[in-house]
């Protein structure tokens, strides 16, 4: 999809996140970008490489999970993990399956470098 | 994709390129986080899809690869009509007016949206273009996207429908390749048939079998505009959307594209985990 404007947002937002937890800068970040959600992992790595100079995110590490296809079928009720163009029940063959991940688009944990004090107890 | 070209700066997400504000977000939700681009984009197609439903304009958008045939679709379409429907067309292309002119020749208002080098359209410059239409004039407006087969099908602009095409010159696995596009169609057409006897590795019912394994049950319909062949079932699914979405907004409700309303569960979250770590943990970052 459009992989340098989402990270230029996930740059504002981890900024924000900063601040408002009175941190230094963010060391980790952790991301769900399932394959249907048309983000491409290497692309996302790569724009962060870009978006994440000279801000709070400066040195951090962007680790992203693709949450496999899933489906859940309508005439067997398995659920099964499919390939991405291929979504039909790997148990009984039925194309009446409903996608239940692979669509995810989701910024999953952040970790933040700070003064000890600032500590959750 | 698209960030090598540049193309992902459009007038709807520019401002995300600024810097980052100065004073902290208070009170901000750290489970939209990384939605935030789309949710930007999705609160503009709820206020363009609110504002076609006041004037109950059922608005359907067409995307494919370029060439593929959709603006030859959309001259068929008016000249079979013929008056019977009040038609406008919004035209997204990177550069000319070409597409705009063959639809207002045909006396249909027709606005252009030039989108410089972005690929896709987006709410923001929907927006931009139903101002210039008087939408209390219309039944259907039809918005031809940017021709691609990637990008636009991320992206609400308050229509209704989606009809993707797939002509034949193209190749019947394109559904394959392009699950992400073919997914959110909730109609299918197979364009240029007329050219089929010349095409025999073209198989519309491979092209069809493609689309099954999507997990869709969207119809397929073939046709060619040139000759006319299957265009009274194109104009039939037509008719019976308009009578749906006349239907629908009579009981107060809308029409969404199937996808659209499929993503917003999958893409709920109840928000990242924060953890801290001391200073000095890693290498200083500030």
């Amino acid at each position: 999809m459009h992989e340098l404007s989402l990270c230029q947002n996930l740059i504002d937002q981890l900024t924000a996140l900063v601040r408002q937890h009175g941190a230094m800068a963010v060391s980790r970040v952790e991301v769900q970008a399932g394959p249907l959600s048309g983000v491409e992992p290497q692309l996302l790595e790569t724009a962060f490489l870009l978006a994440r100079e000279g801000t709070v995110a400066d040195t951090a590490e962007l680790v992203i999970e693709s949450p496999p296809s899933r489906v859940e079928c309508a005439d067997c009720g398995a659920g099964c993990v499919v390939p991405t163009n291929d979504l039909t029940c790997t148990r009984c063959g039925s194309t009446d399956t409903t996608l239940v991940s692979g669509h995810e688009l989701i910024l999953a944990r952040v970790e933040l470098i700070g003064d000890e004090s600032l500590f959750p107890s | 994709m698209c960030n090598t070209c540049g193309c992902n700066v459009t007038d709807g997400n520019r401002h995300l390129l600024t810097p980052a504000p100065k004073t902290p977000v208070l009170g901000h939700n750290p489970a939209r986080i990384l939605n935030g681009l789309l949710e930007h984009n999705d609160r503009q197609a709820a206020l363009n899809r609110a504002r076609l439903d006041s004037h109950g304009v059922l608005t359907i958008n067409l995307m494919s690869s370029p060439g593929s045939g959709k603006t030859a679709l959309l001259e068929a379409t008016i000249r079979q009509l013929d008056g019977r429907l009040r038609l406008a067309v919004i035209e997204g292309d990177l550069e000319t007016e070409n597409d705009a002119d063959r639809i207002r020749a045909l006396g249909i208002p027709a606005h252009q949206i030039t989108t410089g080098t972005a690929c896709h359209l987006d709410a923001h410059l929907v927006q931009g273009a139903l101002d210039q239409l008087d939408l209390s004039r219309l039944d259907v407006l039809f918005i031809e996207n940017v021709g691609n087969l990637v990008c636009p099908a991320s992206f609400d602009l308050g229509h209704h429908r989606n009809v993707t095409l797939l002509s034949v010159t193209e190749g019947d696995d394109k559904p394959a390749k392009y699950p992400v596009m073919f997914r959110a169609a909730d109609l299918m057409l197979v364009t240029k048939t007329d050219l089929l006897p010349y095409l025999t590795e073209f198989s519309p019912e491979r092209a069809e079998g493609c689309l099954r394994k999507l997990a869709t049950r969207s119809p397929v319909i073939e046709l060619s505009a040139k000759t006319g062949d299957g265009m009274e079932d194109w104009l039939g699914w037509l008719s019976r959307e308009v009578e749906t979405y006349r239907l629908l907004r009579e009981a107060r409700k809308t029409l969404v594209p199937r996808v659209q309303s499929e993503g917003r569960t999958l893409h709920a979250s109840t928000g990242p985990e924060i953890v801290f770590k001391p200073v000095g943990f890693s290498s200083p970052a500030v």
